[in-house]
């Protein structure tokens, strides 16, 4: 008996040598240049290409890598890490991913340090669509540039080899964005039982013993100096890069805070924050919006809450690890370009992040979704998340309202101060205090 | 010359693991220990400096004494109730396969993770938990009682049910050795319960208790995922401390911390071993 893996019944031929022939011939034909302008003749191979992409479970989806396989041939390999184990791993282990999906306050930290290649802006398709908050740092032209680590600011480099941040866009792209969001407090309205509208009102004695904020110092000290300055405690030069007395006055007002049994606990995980929030340990504290629509999910009111001195924002982006190149380079440019081009976008503004090219998103959307998600429209039907579960019933508004109201608020960034090793040795204070 | 390399030969294979597993490793973290950093990169260096910040702030020294009062707490309380499960076992139970139907129930909560074991413990004590349910449906406390999670009674609770066994085992297998012609000639000898059990059966037990004491104290002063779920990260332990700097890319840092903690452990279990000989008592 024959193996009928390898030997074709009808014919006899070995299937694998017939594979390889074609391969090569595929080969040979890309080789010689016969076929041009056809923008994907390495299309042949494509399909034995498996770009390894890791981040943070926010936006390292199986419905992506699935998308992936569909429209481009390829496969995408994801891995889901904590924001602490992905700096590691970009900076670290460069060998071990073509496709670093990072925040931009951690490119901060991961450029510099040569782990992944800029990119080159001629070869992304939908430059031009991106939204300017990423280029030029301004959502319309009048508007100013948030305090912190703007994407702006780390977002071009000079050049192919460069280390260093280019101070206005260049050719080069650290990071192609792709997802970002404005933060602010999740509370639950049926337990704190008055209206929330600062930041500030976390540090209500009313709700001691009932509040938390996240311990993860870059971003945690963000909420903190949020708090502090509306508090009227302190106000900073810059939020994002603050001075030593600065951060001194921050972290003495938590640790009284704290020693006034203000917090109930510090979560350091998404899962950690909808617990706390679900069970009733906490009623206000930081919170990521979709895990305020996680706790939603499981019957447990809970808003997240707009507040007077705007929004603490975030933003992502794909970067190239630097050892990629030939076929995997070419896959990867042709992932982002797909990234950008719609499915994409649509399915990350329907989980309420924002996508960094509106235009195509609004495509894959219907218009009742776009002016539920988009432009602070009453949804006229009821809004289903991407896996099809109810989010919010027909006659629901989206908490914050649209785009330009929640994206134009936006205080500050998420930041790596110059001082940050100080700054982490003063919030270590805090947790320890 | 065959019978001269034969024993080298024996212990060349566990020499070569240990020494490609551990001293190795070892040697890098001490190395590495000395070198500078930002928050980009490391630098090959050698600078004391990590020390010198490590050993000069007042957060490590409370989190040093913050960890030691854990394993304080910690290691007396699974003394006592090892010893007392271990004497239960070993003399109450009078058939050998009860005790070994009874030493098997022991290590039943073994069957699931340890993060399993120590998480089911926050729907429990929670504010609208069982337990502050139950108690206040029975009308016992007036308000969900606040310090039962999140807490450092919290921390205590599960390190000890997490950990007790690791005392009850070996502590049992001393006791089981144990000749009870000693029991019977004490006895005889006019020696009442509390004297057989202070000078003959705990004298005998030290072997045990100090095994067991080396696994609890090892175990809590490197154990920082429970500090950290059942404290709600208030509490700060120094491995929690170690794995803050290593997510921050602080490897030199978490290095020189890393050195000090086991320049304690080690000290601690030498200090064990001076007390009691346990190789004279195996």
């Amino acid at each position: 008996m024959t193996d009928p893996k390898t030997i074709d019944p009808t014919t006899g031929l070995d299937r694998r040598a017939v594979l390889k022939g074609v391969a090569a011939a595929a080969g040979a034909a890309a080789g010689s240049g016969a076929v041009t302008g056809f923008p994907t003749i390495w299309a042949q191979n494509i399909k034995d290409v498996t770009l390894r992409q890791f981040g943070t479970g926010v936006s390292n989806l199986n419905a992506i890598a699935d998308q992936v396989k569909k429209d481009l041939g390829f496969t995408l390999r994801m891995t889901a890490l904590d924001s602490d184990s992905v700096t590691q791993r970009a900076v670290t282990q460069p060998d071990s991913y073509d496709i670093a999906d990072i925040e931009y306050w951690i490119a901060k930290k991961v450029f510099p340090s040569g782990a992944l290649q800029p990119m080159d802006v001629k070869k992304i398709k939908y430059y031009d669509q991106i939204v300017p908050i990423f280029t030029t740092g301004k959502l319309t032209p009048d508007s100013v540039v948030a305090q912190g680590t703007a994407p702006s600011t780390v977002g071009f480099v000079e050049g192919p080899g460069a280390k260093t941040f280019a101070k206005a866009p260049t050719e080069w792209m650290t990071l192609i964005p792709t997802i970002y969001n404005a933060d602010t407090l999740g509370i639950r309205p049926d337990l704190v039982g008055r209206p929330i509208e600062n930041w500030k009102d976390i540090l209500d004695p009313k709700f001691k013993g009932k509040t938390s904020i996240l311990n993860i110092p870059s971003i945690g000290i963000m909420d903190a100096a949020m708090i502090c300055e509306s508090a009227g405690i302190i106000k900073y030069g810059d939020k994002g890069n603050m001075t030593e007395a600065e951060i001194d006055t921050t972290i003495a007002t938590l640790i009284e805070a704290k020693k006034a049994g203000q917090f109930r606990a510090f979560w350091k995980t998404f899962d950690e924050s909808v617990n706390l929030m679900t069970s009733g340990e906490v009623i206000i504290q930081s919170m990521w919006s979709p895990a305020v629509t996680a706790v939603r999910s499981k019957g447990v009111p809970c808003v997240y809450q707009p507040l007077a001195e705007g929004y603490r924002a975030w933003g992502g982006g794909l970067g190239i690890g630097k050892n990629v190149k030939g076929l995997v380079l070419d896959a990867a440019y042709e992932y982002i370009n797909w990234y950008l081009s719609g499915w994409c976008g649509a399915y990350l503004n329907r989980q309420g992040y924002y996508s960094a090219c509106l235009s195509t998103a609004k495509q894959h959307m219907s218009p009742d979704e776009w002016g539920f998600w988009m432009e602070g429209k009453p949804a006229a039907s009821d809004i289903l998340s991407p896996d099809g579960k109810v989010l919010e019933k027909a006659g629901a508004v989206r908490d914050g309202g649209s785009f330009e109201e929640r994206m134009g608020k936006v205080a500050c960034w998420n930041a790596v101060m110059d001082k940050d090793r100080y700054m982490v040795r003063k919030w270590n204070e805090f947790i320890a205090a | 010359m065959t019978g001269r390399l034969a024993p080298y030969l024996q212990a060349a294979p566990l020499a070569l693991i240990l020494g490609a597993f551990l001293l190795l490793p070892l040697a890098a973290i001490v190395a590495v220990s000395f070198w500078d950093y930002d928050s980009v990169q490391i630098y090959p260096d050698f600078i004391t400096l990590n020390y010198a910040e490590t050993l000069g702030s007042w957060v490590t020294w409370k989190t040093y004494l913050n960890t030691l009062k854990f394993v304080a707490i910690v290691w007396a309380i699974t003394t006592v109730v090892g010893f007392l499960v271990a004497y239960f076992l070993a003399f109450h139970v009078r058939s050998t396969t009860m005790q070994m139907v009874l030493f098997l129930i022991c290590t039943v909560p073994f069957l699931t993770s340890n993060i399993i074991r120590m998480i089911s413990w926050v729907p429990f004590l929670g504010r609208n938990g069982l337990l502050n349910t139950t108690l206040i449906e029975l009308g016992i406390v007036p308000a969900p009682l606040e310090f039962l999670l999140f807490s450092e009674f919290a921390v205590v609770l599960a390190m000890v049910h997490l950990y007790v066994l690791f005392m009850v085992t070996p502590i049992f297998n001393s006791l089981m050795r144990i000749d009870r012609a000693l029991v019977e000639a004490a006895r005889d000898a006019g020696a009442n319960g509390w004297q057989t059990l202070t000078n003959v059966v705990i004298p005998l037990a030290k072997p045990g208790i100090a095994i067991g004491s080396i696994f609890v104290v090892t175990l809590v002063l490197g154990d920082f995922v429970t500090v950290r779920f059942m404290s709600g990260g208030q509490s700060a332990s120094v491995g929690l401390m170690i794995a803050n700097e290593i997510s921050l890319l602080q490897y030199p840092a978490a290095a020189a911390n890393a050195v000090a903690l086991l320049v304690l452990v080690l000290l601690m279990v030498a200090a064990m071993l001076r007390i009691v000989n346990i190789r004279k008592e195996l």
